[in-house]
């Protein structure tokens, strides 16, 4: 048996090829770079929308709520024996209390999940605001404010007054923005609160507070936890809600079914509680990506074109390699490898521009309200470049690739 | 000088369908011993070309049977042809189709990497003793483009010869070429067939080209109708 030797040959003829025809391998290489920067950056963008949405998000919502579901109370009752009657009424809510019974025992299993960062109690109330005549409606939420603050961002959003204050007023009240300029209200102004129990409350403004989202500070005020239960006129132990931070907020629907089974209330996760705008980004997403893909597909049919002119330049060269012996296979091997070089070369290009146009994207300032230009570094957003960069180039070098193994030598040679 | 057959063609016959049925070549049987010069001739038309690109093995669209080196080519994949081909035959055309990006060194070379039988250094060894044959071994390293029409055909040449073929098959080899160029090809190739035994099969319409051959076979409507052996 004779020693067998493999050359790569057909890697040798796809480099020549490849370095030989260097003006028609740069344009081939720019379509793919432009495509690869434009889905870079496009896919950076979406990334950097998502990131700020859940941030206004979760300045509102923690990953998990616990709270008491409403229960409907049963239409048809059957009787356990054949002497008693069928009772049939109306399905209602069955008037009970929103309290969650026994919270400390709640809050400490919740706690010892290893998956929980922050637990917090919270007792949502419906308020007004007053103002001379006029009222404002809105939500107050009664809570810890040291704990909710790590939670929902609080301090970094304070323009006037000191958050801890609020800890030492008994009564003291954070007030959103868009309500404190309703009522004409600022620091150290008293104002009335009336809640839905119809119970008046005077309260002390001790900071006012300022989040991205002007629906939240039109409504939006915090309340100590017994203030809240006086509103309410309810005793020192009522609970509305348990509010839970977990590690990875992209798992809390996971973690709200086991914690629905492990404290036998509701609990709802953030996406479920936000589902109607989680649908509008998913949406967006969803264009962003499909734009970004379209442009890449462009590249690609670039590439594609600038093959099948490759090929027809060298019809003559495949015919000749054929006739010596070169096998199909072969000639697919040296055009998609030539296709995937020039991918190669434009996706690599591609990575660091699109990259430096993130970063430097990344640094505008768009003002106090925005801050900055909503764009994030991903590395899944380059992984997936390469990857989608390299099976367009692929198939775009392929196709023709396969024609050009189907050249009937004879037909050429023979003139 | 041994009298083994090396290519062996029984009632060969072939059609042509376009622009209507055509019968272009019509029970052709022959054979070809081992270090034979053969040229085939004949009047354009005559099926000469067609016939030779059928024992080529690249045309497989015929009826009948071919024997080469004692393997039936007949019914074979194109790829099991295509590994025949670069191992046991060797082609020059009219146009010399060298690959122009290469240079002539690597052009001669590239059969000889496909077949992968010696290592790099050795095809090159080989591929410049070849240069040398045909008086070239001066423009090894030039890019083929750069070379005149004489001496591109004579790198072609010497590409054919890289693998050691048993057989080669020249397509008007010498049908571009001076009368001075014409004449190194043929020395070449009666070199090849009395003192290597290899065996070329050639089509041509030199008349003086044919004559110098060991054997002319002459074809006339798709027939063979002289088998003329001089020795």
């Amino acid at each position: 048996m004779k020693t067998h030797y493999n050359h790569n040959i057909d890697t040798n003829i796809s480099i020549t090829y490849v370095v030989a025809n260097k003006k028609i391998t740069l344009v081939a290489a720019l379509g793919v770079t432009i495509g690869i920067s434009i889905f870079i950056f496009m896919n950076s963008l979406g990334s950097g929308f998502v990131k700020k949405s859940n941030k206004t998000i979760f300045n509102n919502t923690p990953h998990i709520r616990v709270y008491k579901d409403d229960e409907i109370s049963k239409s048809i009752i059957t009787p356990k024996d054949s002497n008693s009657l069928v009772l049939i009424s109306n399905p209602t809510v069955i008037p009970k209390s929103e309290q969650i019974v026994n919270p400390e025992r709640i809050i400490t299993l919740l706690r010892a999940q290893p998956e929980v960062t922050y637990v917090t109690p919270e007792i949502a109330v419906k308020v007004f605001y007053n103002s001379g005549m006029s009222q404002v409606s809105g939500d107050a939420s009664g809570l810890e404010i040291a704990e909710a603050s790590k939670m929902f961002n609080i301090k970094p959003s304070m323009i006037q007054g000191r958050m801890e204050d609020i800890e030492t007023h008994s009564n003291g009240i954070l007030l959103g923005v868009g309500i404190a300029s309703k009522i004409n209200a600022k620091t150290g102004d008293n104002i009335s609160i009336t809640s839905s129990k119809n119970i008046t409350k005077v309260m002390k403004v001790v900071g006012i507070f300022k989040t991205n989202s002007s629906i939240v500070d039109k409504t939006k005020s915090y309340i100590g936890i017994n203030a809240a239960q006086q509103l309410l006129g309810e005793n020192a132990n009522y609970i509305t809600n348990i509010d839970v931070n977990v590690q990875d907020f992209n798992k809390a629907a996971d973690y709200s079914a086991k914690f629905s089974a492990l404290t036998n209330y509701k609990a709802e996760d953030w996406k479920a509680a936000n589902s109607d705008q989680l649908n509008g980004f998913k949406m967006r997403g969803i264009i962003i990506f499909a734009m970004s893909l379209s442009i890449l597909l462009v590249a690609g049919f670039g590439t594609y074109n600038i093959l099948n002119m490759t090929i027809t330049h060298r019809i003559n060269d495949i015919a000749i390699l054929k006739a010596m012996g070169f096998k199909g296979w072969d000639v697919i091997k040296i055009f998609v490898l030539q296709g995937t070089l020039i991918g190669l070369m434009g996706i690599a290009v591609g990575l660091l521009i699109g990259g430096v146009m993130v970063y430097f994207a990344s640094k505008i300032y768009m003002g106090p309200d925005q801050g900055y230009f909503p764009i994030v570094l991903d590395y899944m957003v380059f992984i997936n470049a390469s990857l989608f960069g390299l099976v367009v180039c692929f198939f775009a070098s392929y196709l023709p690739a396969r024609k050009a193994a189907n050249v009937d030598p004879v037909s050429i040679l023979r003139k | 000088m041994t009298s083994d057959i090396i290519l062996q063609a029984n009632h060969i016959e072939k059609y042509f369908y376009d622009p209507e049925e055509f019968k272009v070549l019509n029970d052709i049987s022959f054979s070809v011993k081992k270090g034979e010069f053969a040229t085939l001739v004949g009047k354009s038309g005559s099926g000469k070309s067609t016939l030779l690109y059928i024992l080529s093995t690249m045309d497989t669209d015929y009826k009948g049977e071919l024997i080469i080196d004692g393997i039936m080519v007949t019914g074979k994949k194109q790829n099991e042809l295509a590994a025949l081909r670069n191992e046991k035959i060797g082609f020059v055309f009219q146009f010399h189709y060298l690959l122009n990006e290469f240079s002539c060194l690597q052009n001669i070379m590239i059969p000889a990497l496909r077949l992968g039988n010696y290592s790099k250094k050795e095809i090159e060894e080989r591929a410049y003793e070849k240069l040398k044959l045909l008086g070239l071994q001066d423009q090894a390293l030039k890019t083929a483009s750069k070379l005149s029409g004489g001496q591109q055909q004579r790198v072609a040449i010497a590409r054919a010869l890289i693998n050691d073929p048993l057989i080669i098959m020249g397509d008007e080899p010498t049908g571009n070429l001076d009368s001075k160029n014409s004449d190194i090809v043929f020395d070449t190739f009666q070199m090849l067939a009395h003192e290597q035994n290899q065996t070329i099969i050639a089509v041509t319409h030199d008349n003086d080209f044919a004559n110098k051959s060991d054997r002319i076979i002459e074809m006339m409507d798709g027939k063979i109708i002289n088998c003329l052996k001089k020795k």
